[in-house]
C-alpha cells in the first residue's frame, strides 16, 4: 500500500493534530475549492452532464464498499452485482407489495444487505482466495435467480417499475436534487470509510489482509472482524443498489449481470488496491471510459457506420484496458498520481535518499 | 431413459470444459475465469475455418485446432506470464480482463448474430435411436466419444509422457522442478495450449450441435462448478463432478423448473463448498506456516 507523499517539515505535535482529517493549509483549501466546485457544477451543467455525475456517485458508493472489503480486508469478492441486486430488488418488492416510503426502504436494504453479508461472509471463514471468490460467485447466480423469479413469478417480467420518492407530497425527479442526494451519499459514505479504517476496525482489518495467522495470534478475532467486514461492505453495497432503483426507477436483473461485478472490481484495480482515494478515482474513470469511448468513437470520420459496434469496442477496449493497469501499472491510479507528487516534492532530486525517509 | 442420455451429454460438454480448468489450476494454481470465452473463440476459429476451405473440411478442423492451440499459447505468453507471482486476484482478475477483451473481440469481428458452422462445414445433424426409445443427436453422441478420448488421452499423456511427467512435477514442486531443468515457461505454455485446446473442442462440438453464439460464456462459467466439485487439481474429479452435477441440473429441470438450470450447478457448488472445500479429490491446500 502506498501513502501519500508529503513534503518535509510537517510534524504533527498534538493528539488534536493527529486525530484530524486534513492536516496542511494547502489540504484545507483544496479540499474547500473542490467541494465548493462540486457543489456549484449542478448549476452550470447540463442535465446529460448531471446524469453522468450521479452515474459516478452511485458507482463511488459501490466502489468504496469493494474497496474496504477487497482492498482493506483482503477478501475477493465476486458477489458485488448481486449485493446491489439485493438492495434494488428490496426496494422494489417493498414498494410493490406494500408501497413503503424510500425512509422505510432504505434502511430495509441496508438490513438485507447486512443479513446477506452474513452469508455472503460465511464461507469466509473456511475459504480463501479463490475459493472465496467462487463461493461469491455462486451466492451472486443464487440472488440472481431469486430476483428473475419474483420477477416471473409476479409478472413483472421486463421489470419493476418504482415512483420517484416522495419528501412532504413532493416527488423528487429533478436532477439537480438527485445529484446532492447521491453527493450526499458518497460523501458519507467517504467518511464512514475513512473512520472506519483508522479505527480498531481498520487496523484489524489490515492485519488480517497482510497475515491471517499473525493477525490471530496478536488477539484478533479472524471471524468476527471478516464477517464485519462483509457486513458493512454488504450494507453499503446494498444501499447503493436502493439509491440506484430509486434513481432509475426501475428494477430488473438485467442490469446486475456478471459485468457489473467486473466493473466494480475494476474500478478497485484501476483505482489502486487498499487506498480509497483509488476507489473514487477508479469509480469516476470506469464510469466515464464508456462516454469517452463514445465521443472519440463519433469523432472518427464515417461515424455512423461505427455506431452499431459500440457496444462492442467498449468490451473490449475495458479488458483491454484493465489489463493494462494489472500488467503495467498494478498501484493503480493512485500510484500514478503519487509518482507524480512525489516528482514535484523531490524536484531537483530524482530519488528520496536512502536512509531516514518512509 | 432419455433423461439418462440428456444426463451423459451434459456431463461429457461439462467434462470437457472442466478438464481445461483443471489443467491450468493443476499447473499453475490459477483459476482460468476467461476459459469460456477460449472455447467460444475456438468455436469462431472453427467457423471461420470452415467458411474458408469449403468443401474440405478435415482441413478446416486441422486448421482449427492449430489456431486454438495457438491461442492457449498466446494468451500464457503475451499476458499470463507476466501476472506469475502476483496476488490471487491480479491473477483471477487478468483472466477476467481477457475474457470481457476476448468477448468483445469476437462481436467485432464475427457480430453477435447467431452463426452456424455445421452448415458450413457441409455437415448434417442426424438423431440416431438407442435402445430404450431415447434420442441423441450425432454431435452429441460425438461430443461424449471426444470426451472419452481426450480424458484418456490426458491421463496416458500425465502418466507416461515425458512432458506429462514434468507437468505434474512443475505442479506439485515448481522451484524444485525447475531446480530439476524442467523449462517451466514452456511447461505453463503447454498447460495453456491444452486447456485452450480441450476448451475448444468443446466449444466447436457444442457450436455444431446448437449453433454459436454468445451463450457459450454462460455454459463455461457453469462448467467451473464440476471442476470445483470435483477437486480443482483433480482430473478424476473433474469427470466425477461433471457427472454429479449435469445429473443434478437435468434432474431439476425436469422435475421442478426449467428456470433453475443456470443456477443447480452454482447451488451444487456451494454444497460442496460447505463440507468440502477442496473437492472430492482436491488435495488439500496446505496450512500456511509463520
Amino acid at each position: 500500500m502506498s501513502r501519500a507523499p508529503r513534503a518535509s517539515g510537517y510534524f504533527r505535535t498534538s493528539y488534536a493534530q493527529d486525530l484530524a482529517l486534513v492536516g496542511t493549509r494547502l489540504e484545507r483549501t483544496s479540499l474547500g475549492v473542490f467541494i465548493l466546485a462540486l457543489l456549484a457544477f449542478p448549476f452550470a451543467a447540463s442535465a446529460f452532464q448531471l446524469d453522468l455525475a450521479c452515474q459516478v456517485f452511485l458507482a463511488c458508493v459501490g466502489a468504496l464498499s469493494l474497496m474496504l472489503l477487497t482492498g482493506y480486508a483482503g477478501q475477493i469478492s465476486l458477489g458485488h452485482a448481486g449485493l446491489m441486486a439485493a438492495g434494488a430488488f428490496t426496494v422494489g418488492i417493498l414498494f410493490r407489495e406494500t408501497n413503503a416510503p424510500f425512509w422505510i426502504t432504505l434502511p430495509c436494504a441496508a438490513l438485507v444487505g447486512a443479513l446477506l453479508g452474513i452469508i455472503f461472509g460465511l464461507p469466509s471463514l473456511r475459504l480463501r482466495g479463490l475459493y472465496l471468490a467462487v463461493s461469491t460467485l455462486a451466492l451472486h447466480f443464487v440472488v440472481i435467480y431469486l430476483g428473475g423469479e419474483y420477477e416471473s413469478r409476479r409478472g413483472f417480467s421486463t421489470g419493476i417499475v418504482i415512483d420517484p420518492p416522495t419528501l412532504g407530497g413532493f416527488a423528487i425527479t429533478d436532477g439537480r436534487i438527485w445529484y446532492f442526494i447521491l453527493l450526499a451519499a458518497a460523501a458519507t459514505t467517504l467518511l464512514l470509510c475513512v473512520n472506519l479504517l483508522r479505527a480498531r476496525s481498520g487496523r484489524a482489518w489490515r492485519a488480517i489482509r497482510a497475515h491471517e495467522t499473525v493477525a490471530e495470534a496478536l488477539g484478533i478475532s479472524i471471524a468476527g472482524y471478516k464477517l464485519l467486514a462483509f457486513v458493512i461492505s454488504s450494507a453499503i453495497t446494498a444501499v447503493a443498489g436502493a439509491l440506484f432503483a430509486y434513481y432509475r426507477g426501475f428494477v430488473s436483473v438485467e442490469a446486475f449481470s456478471l459485468f457489473l461485478t467486473i466493473q466494480y472490481l475494476a474500478m478497485v484495480i484501476i483505482g489502486g488496491m487498499g487506498s480509497l482515494l483509488g476507489a473514487l478515482l477508479g469509480a469516476t474513470f470506469v464510469t466515464l471510459f464508456p462516454y469517452i469511448i463514445e465521443t472519440g468513437l463519433l469523432a472518427l470520420p464515417g461515424a455512423q457506420r461505427y455506431a452499431s459496434l459500440l457496444f462492442a469496442v467498449n468490451y473490449a477496449g475495458f479488458g483491454f484496458v484493465m489489463i493494462l493497469f494489472l500488467i503495467f501499472e498494478p498501484l493503480g491510479l493512485v500510484g500514478i498520481w503519487h509518482r507524480i507528487q512525489s516528482y514535484f516534492l523531490l524536484w531537483p532530486f530524482k530519488h528520496r535518499s536512502a536512509s531516514g525517509s518512509r | 431413459m432419455q433423461l439418462i442420455v440428456n444426463i451423459i451429454v451434459l456431463s461429457a460438454i461439462y467434462a470437457l470444459l472442466a478438464c481445461g480448468y483443471v489443467l491450468i489450476y493443476r499447473v499453475s494454481r490459477v483459476l482460468n475465469m476467461a476459459h469460456g470465452e477460449i472455447a467460444m473463440l475456438g468455436a469462431y476459429m472453427l467457423f471461420t475455418s470452415a467458411s474458408l476451405f469449403v468443401g474440405n473440411p478435415l482441413t478446416a478442423i486441422a486448421v482449427a485446432v492449430v489456431m486454438s492451440l495457438t491461442i492457449g499459447v498466446l494468451v500464457y505468453v503475451l499476458l499470463m506470464r507476466k501476472m506469475t507471482g502476483e496476488m490471487v486476484l491480479a491473477a483471477i482478475l487478468t483472466t477476467i480482463a481477457i475474457g470481457i477483451l476476448l468477448r468483445g473481440l469476437i462481436v467485432l469481428i464475427w457480430s453477435a448474430a447467431q452463426q452456424r458452422p455445421l452448415e458450413a462445414l457441409g455437415f448434417s445433424n442426424p438423431s440416431i435411436e438407442l435402445i430404450g426409445g431415447a434420442r441423441i443427436s450425432a454431435c452429441a453422441a460425438l461430443m461424449v466419444i471426444m470426451t472419452a478420448v481426450v480424458y484418456g488421452g490426458l491421463f496416458a499423456f500425465l502418466r507416461f509422457g515425458r512432458w506429462g511427467v514434468r507437468m505434474r512435477a512443475a505442479g506439485q514442486n515448481p522451484l524444485l522442478a525447475a531446480q530439476r531443468g524442467v523449462n517451466l515457461n514452456a511447461i505453463y505454455a503447454l498447460a495453456w495450449a491444452l486447456s485452450s485446446l480441450s476448451g475448444s473442442i468443446a466449444g466447436m462440438l457444442i457450436a455444431l450441435d446448437s449453433g454459436l453464439d454468445q451463450t457459450m460464456v454462460v455454459i463455461g462459467l457453469k462448467a467451473f462448478a464440476p471442476a470445483l466439485v470435483g477437486g480443482l487439481d483433480s482430473l478424476i474429479g473433474a469427470l466425477l463432478g461433471s457427472l454429479i452435477v449435469a445429473a443434478a441440473e437435468v434432474l431439476a429441470i425436469h422435475y421442478i423448473d426449467p428456470l433453475l438450470s443456470d443456477v443447480v450447478p452454482f447451488l451444487v457448488l456451494i454444497a460442496m463448498l460447505i463440507v468440502r472445500p477442496w473437492g472430492l479429490f482436491g488435495t488439500r491446500e496446505e496450512l500456511d506456516r509463520v
